[in-house]
């Protein structure tokens, strides 16, 4: 990648880091709490994903 | 009118004004969708350099940090997210003619497309149809996102394939879990503007189909 292209991008990415720490502030600290179950019910979806992944993964290989 | 009339009145309009939402979404992200669809025909058409996409990508981004939230209230916030979506699928049109020119490339392609497409599909009909509230994931998520823009920082002059892999796997993972987020925040009505919720979705969708692309690279190509 060009050097200006890298320091553009770098440049970019220290503004998003900017512009998300408050939000992500604000979600660790005043963010609902997960309850029973909550993170079973995520989880499932997630690790369905992480499978299907994987499938695509050995269809290319 | 007694009190439990007004709160079915009031229950009823809540649920009128969700329902609009998710809807207004839905149309919205399908239009966005064949927008970009259709400027990165244009840009493949027009064999754009490969550095088109980090320019369009870094342009898009920065009017969704400045330029939307003043005008997704208003109609102009419609404007703001097709030139948002056209202006990224424009710079993906780089990406997807570099990718196919690798060996085995259209069958990449064509599986990242699918897989995105089978993803998103999956996990907003499972966080619609089982109306859980994935509210408490927020923190998990922002965090997430952090930790992966220092990685993408370093990884920007440190160019680590296995980094790169890693950054590509942890966005599949965020953005899946950010779709989650997403939607049952519009069913329990934490988004109400459904340019905003538009705009998140297509994020999550744009980067789960860059990161699948990059991932089934690295695994699908010769060396």
């Amino acid at each position: 990648m060009n050097i200006w292209l890298q320091i553009a991008s770098a440049a970019f990415v220290v503004l998003l880091l900017f512009y998300l720490y408050p939000a992500a502030k604000h979600w660790m600290q005043n963010g609902p709490k997960a309850k029973k179950g909550d993170w079973q019910a995520a989880a499932i979806p997630l690790l369905l994903v992480v499978g299907f992944v994987i499938l695509l993964i050995a269809m290319v290989r | 009118m007694n009190t439990l009339d007004r709160a079915i009145g009031r229950s009823t309009e809540t649920t009128f004004a969700t329902n609009k939402v998710i809807k207004n979404t839905y149309l919205l992200l399908s239009a966005t969708l064949i927008f970009s669809g259709m400027m990165a025909l244009l840009s493949l058409y027009l064999a754009v350099p490969v550095w088109t996409y980090t320019v369009s990508v870094i342009v898009a981004m920065l009017m969704g940090i400045f330029v939307l939230p003043r005008t997704a209230d208003s109609s102009a916030g419609l404007g703001v997210i097709f030139a948002i979506t056209g202006l990224m699928g424009f710079g993906l049109g780089a990406v997807i003619s570099m990718y196919l020119n690798l060996p085995n490339g259209p069958q990449t392609v064509g599986l990242a497309l699918g897989g995105t497409g089978v993803i998103f599909l999956g996990l907003s009909g499972y966080a619609l149809s089982s109306r859980r509230d994935f509210s408490f994931m927020g923190g998990f998520i922002f965090a997430g996102m952090l930790v992966m823009m220092v990685a993408v920082l370093a990884n920007i002059f440190l160019q680590i394939p296995a980094l790169q892999l890693a950054i590509a796997s942890g966005f599949i993972l965020l953005m899946s879990g950010f779709i989650l987020f997403q939607t049952s925040q519009m069913v329990h009505g934490g988004e109400t503007n459904y340019i905003h919720a538009t705009y998140g979705l297509y994020l999550s969708i744009f980067n789960i189909f860059i990161s699948l692309l990059q991932i089934l690279g690295i695994f699908g190509g010769d060396e």
